[in-house]
């Protein structure tokens, strides 16, 4: 028996549904809001109850500068996706490659920071309940910017070698969901770990 | 396989190696073939996580019994859950939603192919790492084995100070990494059911199996992330210094009960609702009618997704949590048991009125509703507070959840075994055999289950590998093992089915059930591409539409 | 029983219905082609069974909360006796602060008179990990959670010894941290106290023994009132002859069950946190004499 075949007068011919990579990558993004959700969580909870060592208020300063690297970069990725829609292949590579320089000085500083930190104040992972929840938290998130980051590199290389066109912007524009989900969770994780636990 | 080749006289076909097949079988994309893996891969480790549980109930057959040591009992109780859950009980879930959920709504395959290849990997090779522990487990000072610390891990006994070794790293990274593989096979079944739909299958016309797999998928990812967020946390505890469970530190113990839990409940929703998927394909074959308020059955189904994430902390009643804190929890468990109600109403509507066939699915699906209903009243009993101080922890619970999952879960997987086992393979599951499995199985299941609720009302605590006699458990103890080793007969009378039956059993054809639901409409196996033509769709039966054109559906939805 | 009388009417009533169901609806012989009644549902029977639930639910819920309240919030009263509780892996630590009393793994209460309450009270601490006291005839059980400490109360009626144990997996032991509960008659529960205020009993004849434990490891871990011996880490062993169990209740207080115990833990408790101190004979007969005089 072969298939059903009823046919519909209409709907047969107008039956587009959403794009399956938008879909999975929105998937992706609510998994991912739940993991650090708990982050976030843990690190709400243990705030001032480290038992000893430096306290937020102590060694933390606001990375105004960087933040504003990584939030630009979603205005401009999402300004080299539109560009590639409208086949304008240049001002994609350029407005690509700026997004990936912005995402790499975030990493940069997050990087400074850090060696700030350690080495500056004494904070490491194993210091106190600050030290842990702080490090794994920032970290987890620049984990995702350096994935992100990799990605944006991968593309921009198929980009330079001329293999990039209209009918890739579906993809990039996935990727550009990635990469301003990433920029969200920086706007969550500095409020929460820079502004509210200070 | 050769039972989809066409014979033509006068021409001999050519036999394929079997290595080309076993290459075939591992690097395939299609989601049958993955769906086939899983199951089978769920049933190996059935068989093993079921060996666990006979060393169990050995040692405790009667009181200061030494089959096995404490140590390796701890390691049994461990292992049995920890193996059941995450890789029998979930695999088979996913197997058969793999194979199913494109068919049943006219697509070629599930949307991403080789994600769905690379999560069913990530899931087996978790379940390895995992069994790898009895060998490999061993760190400094030769302490540790397989993990022993509960398949709820609470801190602080997975602290590196109370769990040497590495038992307690192998149980943490064999479940983030088969939990990365659920989180991806979740992803692949939402973005199949949302885009890849046939023509005319609006989200209001498609089966209750693609719609509870879709609620199910919603869950896994904001489900299991939690445990995988705490399992990462473990790990810079134990590896990098970092305090999160640290007490001594002032970390908190009870924030990774609240983690688990957040993923721990859900989780066993994330199992029930393919059951539920299940029955609300097979009852209203057998019954001859369309499953009574589809519409209900979808909302309740949602309903059940969003309060099941507000319920966790009924597992942590005896915690020590303010008052306010656990009548909340009381009353969202209660809640919860309303739209779970009304789907067995719902089941129990569909077959009023019918004219109810008792194959061995259906015998399943009775057994299901039966079991679950006590299963999920005795969860009501729990859901209040001053009674679960008394139950938590003890062999009530253990019954409880087994008479859910082994009375409701195992009970429904076995009826889709017997369902779809012909459309999968081409053949029907002996019905003789099934009714032994049936019969033999119902009756170690309620031997076994029904008499544990006992011992726990009497005070007998969970995860002890021995108990003294002055107690008075023993007797009940006893007759708990005998209705285990009846069950695991009629496990091996099952696997002698699904093995003989694939050599020997009746032709299947393409509907032997004379059901309504597209994968019917294709031969049994399917052949590689599915569908020759993308079907199109006006109603929830698309066949039932096709066999009685003077009486379609579409006429009333 | 409330809880019980609701469930049970609810599954006696859906039970029946589908005993009925699978009867009455089951195929038979003269049906054979034909299909019943296609019924996509009924609007409001479905609102009839989900109104009707939500009602069992609120109704349910009512009398639960008051019962969570009452258990959970009620006051300490000044009659109360306070036992401070301290797990460990694997055996009970019980302290009396207004009574000056360490003892351990078994548990004396006074019984409790409703004219005249004398409920016990109990701070529950843990030295390691998670435990649970439960002694199912006397109340439901509350964890003992390191860095979160609980409180629960008891308020026995009935006087005689109550069996229980810990209830949350603690490690290789869990199942021989045992719990024995004696509700004493006020004046059994005042004789008891009394005999635990006072120090270690002085006997002259066991000097030896007394010797060998002080020179050896045993005071790292255990304390005798009145002696040099003050280690926490395992139990006070100041009356352990006044206990009628050893080892968390996992063996009666005997003498050979001493010596095979400090000889031997793992022959007894296999997994336990005593170490096999590797005595000769000699030293642990005299240890074993020195424990006996301890009452």
């Amino acid at each position: 028996m072969s298939a059903i075949t009823i046919p519909l007068p209409d709907s047969a011919s107008s039956w587009i549904l959403p794009y399956r990579g938008k879909v999975a990558m929105a998937g992706l993004i609510i998994a991912e809001s739940a993991i650090f959700t708990i982050f976030v969580v843990a690190y709400l909870f243990y705030l001032g109850k480290s038992l000893t060592g430096p306290t937020p208020r102590d060694v933390l300063e606001l990375p105004i500068f960087y933040t504003i690297c990584l939030l630009s970069s979603s205005l401009t990725i999402h300004l080299a996706a539109k560009s590639l829609e409208r086949n304008r292949g240049g001002l994609f590579l350029g407005l690509w490659l700026l997004t990936s320089a912005l995402g790499g000085s975030f990493l940069y500083g997050t990087a400074r920071e850090w060696l700030r930190l350690i080495y500056g104040h004494g904070l490491t992972i194993s210091t106190n309940l600050f030290g842990t929840t702080y490090y794994s938290l920032v970290g987890l998130h620049a984990f995702h910017v350096t994935v992100g980051l990799i990605m944006l590199l991968l593309v921009a290389i198929f980009a330079l070698a001329g293999r990039l066109s209209v009918k890739h912007s579906r993809r990039v524009e996935v990727l550009s969901m990635y990469w301003h989900f990433v920029d969200a969770v920086w706007v969550v994780v500095f409020t929460v770990v820079y502004v509210l636990g200070r | 396989m050769s039972m989809n080749a066409i014979t033509i006289s006068g021409v001999r076909l050519e036999e394929k190696p079997w290595v080309d097949t076993l290459h075939e079988w591992l690097t395939t994309v299609d989601h049958k073939r993955l769906g086939i893996l899983y199951i089978i891969y769920a049933l190996l480790l059935l068989i093993v996580a079921g060996i666990e549980a006979l060393i169990i109930r050995i040692q405790l057959m009667h009181s200061h019994n030494n089959f096995v040591s404490p140590q390796v009992f701890n390691r049994m109780f461990t292992m049995h859950g920890t193996t059941m859950i995450f890789f029998v009980i979930m695999p088979v879930l996913f197997g058969f939603a793999n194979y199913l959920v494109p068919l049943m709504i006219g697509a070629r395959d599930m949307a991403f192919p080789r994600l769905n290849a690379f999560s069913f990997w990530l899931t087996a090779l978790g379940g390895l790492l995992l069994y790898f522990s009895f060998l490999g487990g061993n760190g400094l000072y030769g302490a540790g084995n397989a993990p022993d610390v509960g398949w709820w891990a609470y801190a602080p006994l997975t602290a590196r100070a109370f769990s040497t070794g590495h038992s307690s790293d192998y149980w943490t990274l064999a479940l983030l990494v088969s939990g990365f593989g659920s989180i991806g096979t979740a992803i692949n079944i939402i973005a199949t059911v949302v885009c890849l739909r046939c023509p005319g299958m609006k989200l209001t016309r498609m089966p209750l199996m693609a719609w509870l797999n879709l609620v199910m998928s919603g869950m896994v990812l904001i489900a299991i992330t939690p445990l995988s967020a705490a399992q990462i946390m473990l790990l810079v505890d134990r590896y990098l210094g970092g305090h999160f469970f640290d007490t001594q530190a002032g970390g908190s113990a009870v924030l990774w009960m609240h983690f688990f839990w957040i993923f721990g409940h859900p989780e066993v929703y994330i199992l029930i609702i393919p059951a539920f998927a299940f029955m609300s394909e097979i009852v209203p074959v057998f019954s001859r009618k369309p499953i009574f308020g589809y519409p209900v059955m979808v909302a309740a189904t949602i309903a059940i997704a969003f309060v099941s994430m507000s319920v966790w902390a009924h597992h942590m009643f005896t915690v020590g949590m303010n008052s306010y804190a656990n009548s909340f929890f009381t009353i969202t468990s209660m809640v919860i048991a309303v739209p779970t109600g009304i789907k067995i109403f719902n089941w129990l509507g569909t077959m009023w009125g019918g004219r109810i066939q008792f194959k061995t699915p259906m015998l399943f699906s009775i057994g299901f509703l039966f079991q679950f209903l006590i299963g999920g009243l005795t969860g009501v009993m729990q859901a209040t507070a001053p009674f679960d101080w008394q139950l938590s922890l003890s062999y009530f619970v253990v019954a409880h959840f087994h008479y859910v999952i082994v009375g409701g879960i195992v009970f429904a997987v076995f009826a889709a075994f017997y369902y779809w086992y012909p459309k999968m393979t081409g053949r029907m599951l002996s019905e003789k055999l099934g009714k032994w499995h049936f019969w033999l199985f119902l009756i170690g299941f309620h031997l076994t289950f029904d008499v544990m609720h006992i011992p726990g009302l009497l005070g007998m605590p969970r995860r002890i590998y021995t108990y003294e006699p002055v107690r008075g458990w023993d007797t009940l103890n006893l007759i708990i093992t005998i209705g285990a080793f009846i069950q695991g007969i009629a496990i091996l009378v099952f696997v002698a089915n699904l093995v003989v039956s694939y050599f020997n059993g009746a032709q299947a054809g393409n509907d032997p059930w004379d059901a309504w639901t597209l994968e019917w409409s294709v031969s049994s196996p399917p052949p590689a591409y599915n569908f020759a033509f993308i079907p199109v769709v006006a109603s929830r039966r698309p066949l039932w539409d096709q066999k009685h054109p003077e009486d379609p559906d579409s006429r009333y939805e | 029983m409330f809880v019980l009388a609701i469930t049970g009417i609810i599954f006696g009533v859906v039970f029946t219905l589908l005993i009925y169901a699978i009867i009455k609806f089951r195929r038979r012989g003269t049906d054979a082609g034909s299909e019943p009644a296609q019924v996509y549902g009924s609007t409001q029977i479905e609102l009839a069974w989900t109104i009707i639930p939500i009602l069992i639910v609120v109704v349910l819920y009512l009398a639960t909360a008051r019962v969570i309240h009452a258990i959970q919030d009620a006051p300490e009263s000044a009659t109360a006796i306070d036992v401070i509780v301290i797990g460990h892996q694997y055996w009970w630590e019980f302290r009396y602060p207004k009574l000056g009393i360490v003892t351990a793994n078994e548990l004396h209460i006074p019984v409790s008179d409703p004219a005249n309450p004398t409920p016990t009270f109990l701070k529950l601490l843990s030295a390691d990990t998670d435990h649970s006291f439960w002694v199912p005839e006397l109340a439901g059980k509350t964890d003992l959670v390191p860095n979160h400490p609980n409180r629960m109360w008891m308020d026995p009626q009935r006087i005689g010894i109550f069996l229980g144990q810990c209830a949350q997996y603690c490690g290789t032991q869990h199942a021989k941290m045992l719990l024995r509960v004696f509700v004493d008659s006020p004046r059994d529960f005042a004789a008891w106290v009394r005999a635990q205020q006072q120090p270690a009993i002085q006997d002259a004849s066991v000097r030896a023994g007394r010797g060998a434990f002080e020179s050896t490891a045993c005071i790292n871990c255990h304390a005798v009132a009145g002696t040099p011996a003050d280690g926490r880490f395992g139990p006070d062993l100041t009356h352990l002859m006044s206990r009628t169990t050893i080892a968390s209740g996992a063996t009666e207080n005997t003498s050979e069950n001493l010596r095979l115990w400090i000889q031997n833990p793992n022959a007894i408790k296999p997994g336990s946190l005593m170490p096999a101190m590797k005595l000769s004979d000699a030293d642990l007969d005299a240890i074993v004499n020195y424990m006996e005089t301890l009452r």
